[in-house]
C-alpha cells in the first residue's frame, strides 16, 4: 500500500517536472542565449554557453540607434505607472456606483458595462486614431493614457464590483446613520476594504500596459517616446536582424519587471485569473 | 492609507447621534424619501462620469462611427465618402481578406482546444493536492503573463527557425521540414504552440472548479464499483462542464484577435505565403498603412458580428452539453 502510494507520488513529481520542463525551456533559452556570442544564438543547442559573454548587454548599454535603453525603460514605467493609478481610481468610482448607490437606471447601465467586455478591441482602434488625429495627440500618450482614467477596461470594474457586493453593508450602513455622504463612505470605508481587487487590478494594469505593443505602435512615431516594447521592434524592422544577441538580451530585459513582479504578487495573480478570468 | 485604513474603526465611537438622524429621517417618508432617491441619483452619475464619458468617447461612441465608416470610402483626410455595401462586397471578392479568414479560424480552432485539453490535463495533475502543488500551479500560470508580449515571441520565433532546437529535434526523428517559422505550412503552429504555451490561465480556472466538485460524488461513483476512467466521464466531466464552458467562450473570443505574435514571429511580414496573415493583421494593414479605413471599420464589423456569432453559437449548444447544478429537478 505505501509502496505503490510511493510510486504514484514520484511519478505526480515526474510528471509535473516534466510540463515545467517545457514551461520553463524559452526563458532558460533567452538567459543562456543573451551570453552567448551573436553567431552561435540560432545553431547551438548547448543551453547554457560554456564560456558565458556579457557583450551583448554591453552594446545594449549603449543603445539602440542612439537611443539609450533606460529611455525605453522610463518610457514603459511612465505608461504603466499612469495606467495603474488611473485604472483603479476610475475602475474604483464606477465599481462603488454599481455596487452601493441605488440610482435610476442602474441595471441598465451594468448590463451596458459587461457589453463592453465583450466588445473587440478592433472595433474601436480606427475611429479612436481618428478622434485622437483630429485633436493632435499623435505621438502623445494621451491615447494610450485616457481610456485607464475612463474606467474603459469593463473587467476592472467588473471585478471590483463582485469584490464590494461580499463586503458586509453593516459599515456603510453605520457610517451613513453618522451622516457620511457618498464620497466620504467610498474614500474611507469602501476603498480600504477593497485593497485585494485593488492590489490585483492594478497588478494587471501595470502587467498589460508594459507589455502593450498595439497601442504604441498605433499612436507613437518618434523613438524618443518608444516603450520597450517598440523599441524591441526597432530591432526586427532592419531587413535581415544585425545585432541578434543585442535583441535577445533586451527580450530578457524586457522580461524582467513582469517576472519580478509575478515572484512578488503571484499569489494575487493566480487567484485573480481565477476568480474572474483575467488574462496575462 | 493608514489615515484611510484607520477610518472605519474610528466610527463606533459617535453612533448615537448619528442614529437619533436616521430614524428622524426614515419616519418622514414622502418628501424627503424622494429628496433622497434624488440625491442618490445624482451620487451615482457623479460617480459613474469617468465610466459614462469614456462610454461615450472611447467605447460606445467609436463601435457606432465605425460602423457608419464601414459604409463609406474614408482615406483620414478627404471627408468620408458613401458608398453603400460596396466595402463588405470588395472584402468577400479579395483573396487576402479570405486567407486572413483562413488563417484566424485555422489558429482558432487548432489552438483553442489544444489549449484547454493541456489547461484540462494539467488542473486534473495538480488537483490531487501534494507537497509543491501550489508551486506548479504558479510556475505553470507564469508564461500567461509575458506570452503576449515582444519578448516571448522573439523567442518563439528563433525556436522554432532552420537548425534551431525544433529542428534539429525533429530531424532525428526523420522528419525533414526545416525550420516551422519559414514553411508556410508550419507556419501556423508556431503561433498555436505559442498559445498552448499559455495554459496557465484556463488551468487555474479549472482547478478552482475541480476544487467545487464535492468528494461525496466521487465516493458514491466508488462504491456502486466505478473505476477511475468512469468516475473521469460521469463526475468530473459533467460537473466541470460549466467551467469548461466559460473557458472555452473565454479562449475564442480571445484567440480571434490575435495580433502582436504574428506581427512579431512573422517579422511584420505576415509571412511566408501570408501564411500568419491573421485578420487583425490584415486589419491593421488596410487601416493603418494602407489608410483605407472605410474598409478595415468594415473588417472590424465583420470581426464583431462574428464574434458575436460564435458567442451565440455556444450558448445555444451549452444546452447540450453543459451541466448545470440543480437544473434538472
Amino acid at each position: 500500500m505505501t509502496r505503490t502510494r510511493a510510486v504514484r507520488s514520484i511519478a505526480w513529481h515526474l510528471g509535473a517536472l516534466a510540463l515545467l520542463a517545457v514551461l520553463l525551456y524559452p526563458v532558460v533559452w533567452v538567459i543562456g542565449s543573451s551570453l552567448k556570442p551573436n553567431e552561435e544564438i540560432v545553431g547551438s543547442l548547448q543551453l547554457l554557453p560554456p564560456d558565458p559573454i556579457l557583450d551583448n548587454y554591453r552594446r545594449l548599454a549603449d543603445g539602440i540607434a542612439g537611443i539609450s535603453v533606460s529611455t525605453f525603460f522610463v518610457n514603459s514605467l511612465v505608461l504603466a505607472l499612469g495606467s495603474v493609478a488611473g485604472v483603479v481610481l476610475s475602475a474604483s468610482l464606477a465599481a462603488y456606483a454599481f455596487a452601493r448607490i441605488r440610482f435610476t437606471g442602474r441595471n441598465a447601465l451594468f448590463t451596458v458595462m459587461i457589453g463592453t467586455l465583450l466588445l473587440p478591441y478592433h472595433v474601436l482602434i480606427i475611429p479612436q486614431y481618428i478622434m485622437f488625429q483630429k485633436a493632435g495627440f499623435i505621438n502623445t500618450y494621451v491615447p494610450l493614457l485616457l481610456g485607464k482614467y475612463l474606467a474603459v477596461d469593463a473587467f476592472f470594474v467588473f471585478l471590483i464590483v463582485q469584490f464590494m457586493r461580499g463586503l458586509p453593508r453593516e459599515l456603510d450602513e453605520a457610517a451613513r446613520l453618522d451622516g457620511c455622504g457618498h464620497p466620504r463612505i467610498y474614500w474611507n470605508i469602501t476603498l480600504p476594504l477593497c485593497r485585494p481587487a485593488l492590489i490585483t487590478s492594478a497588478i494587471f494594469t501595470f502587467i498589460w500596459a508594459w507589455n502593450d505593443f498595439m497601442g504604441p505602435l498605433l499612436y507613437l512615431n518618434e523613438p524618443e517616446k518608444y516603450p520597450v516594447s517598440l523599441g524591441l521592434k526597432m530591432f526586427i524592422d532592419q531587413d535581415s536582424i544585425q545585432d541578434y544577441g543585442g535583441m535577445i538580451a533586451m527580450s530578457l530585459v524586457a522580461l524582467l519587471p513582469v517576472l519580478l513582479f509575478f515572484l512578488v504578487f503571484q499569489r494575487y495573480l493566480v487567484e485573480g485569473a481565477a476568480t474572474s478570468g483575467l488574462k496575462g | 492609507m493608514s489615515d484611510a485604513t484607520a477610518g472605519p474603526r474610528k466610527r463606533p465611537g459617535s453612533p448615537r447621534k448619528g442614529a437619533g438622524k436616521g430614524a428622524g429621517k426614515g419616519a418622514g417618508k414622502g418628501v424627503s424619501g424622494r429628496r433622497l432617491g434624488r440625491r442618490e441619483n445624482l451620487a451615482g452619475y457623479l460617480f459613474l462620469s469617468p465610466w459614462l464619458a469614456g462610454l461615450v468617447l472611447l467605447t460606445a461612441g467609436p463601435a457606432l462611427a465605425s460602423l457608419y465608416l464601414s459604409f463609406t470610402d474614408y482615406n483620414l483626410f478627404d471627408s468620408p465618402q458613401w458608398i453603400g455595401l460596396d466595402n463588405f462586397s470588395d472584402m468577400f471578392a479579395d483573396p487576402r481578406w479570405r486567407k486572413s479568414v483562413e488563417v484566424t479560424l485555422q489558429y482558432v480552432a487548432i489552438g483553442t482546444p489544444l489549449k484547454l485539453l493541456a489547461a484540462l490535463g494539467a488542473a486534473l495533475l495538480l488537483s490531487s493536492r501534494r507537497r509543491g502543488q501550489a508551486f506548479y500551479r504558479a510556475a505553470f500560470y507564469a508564461p500567461s503573463l509575458v506570452g503576449a508580449s515582444v519578448s516571448i515571441a522573439i523567442v518563439w520565433r528563433a525556436i522554432f527557425s532552420d537548425d534551431a532546437i525544433v529542428d534539429r529535434t525533429q530531424r532525428l526523428f526523420g522528419v525533414d521540414i526545416g525550420g516551422w517559422v519559414g514553411n508556410p505550412d508550419t507556419s501556423i503552429y508556431v503561433l498555436v504552440a505559442l498559445t498552448m504555451w499559455q495554459f496557465g490561465a484556463p488551468m487555474v480556472i479549472f482547478l478552482a472548479g475541480l476544487h467545487q466538485i464535492p468528494r461525496e460524488l466521487y465516493e458514491a461513483a466508488e462504491v456502486d464499483g466505478a473505476g477511475p476512467w468512469r468516475r473521469f466521464v460521469s463526475v468530473t466531466l459533467p460537473m466541470l462542464s460549466p467551467v469548461v464552458f466559460f473557458n472555452l467562450l473565454l479562449e475564442t473570443i480571445h484567440s480571434f484577435q490575435v495580433f502582436a505574435s504574428a506581427l512579431v514571429v512573422s517579422n511584420g511580414r505576415w509571412g511566408p505565403a501570408d501564411s500568419l496573415l491573421v485578420y487583425t493583421g490584415y486589419l491593421y494593414e488596410q487601416g493603418f498603412v494602407n489608410l483605407r479605413m472605410g474598409y478595415a471599420s468594415a473588417m472590424a464589423w465583420t470581426l464583431l458580428l462574428s464574434v458575436g456569432l460564435v458567442t451565440a453559437v455556444l450558448f445555444w449548444s451549452q444546452k447540450k452539453w453543459v451541466h448545470y447544478e440543480g437544473s434538472e429537478r
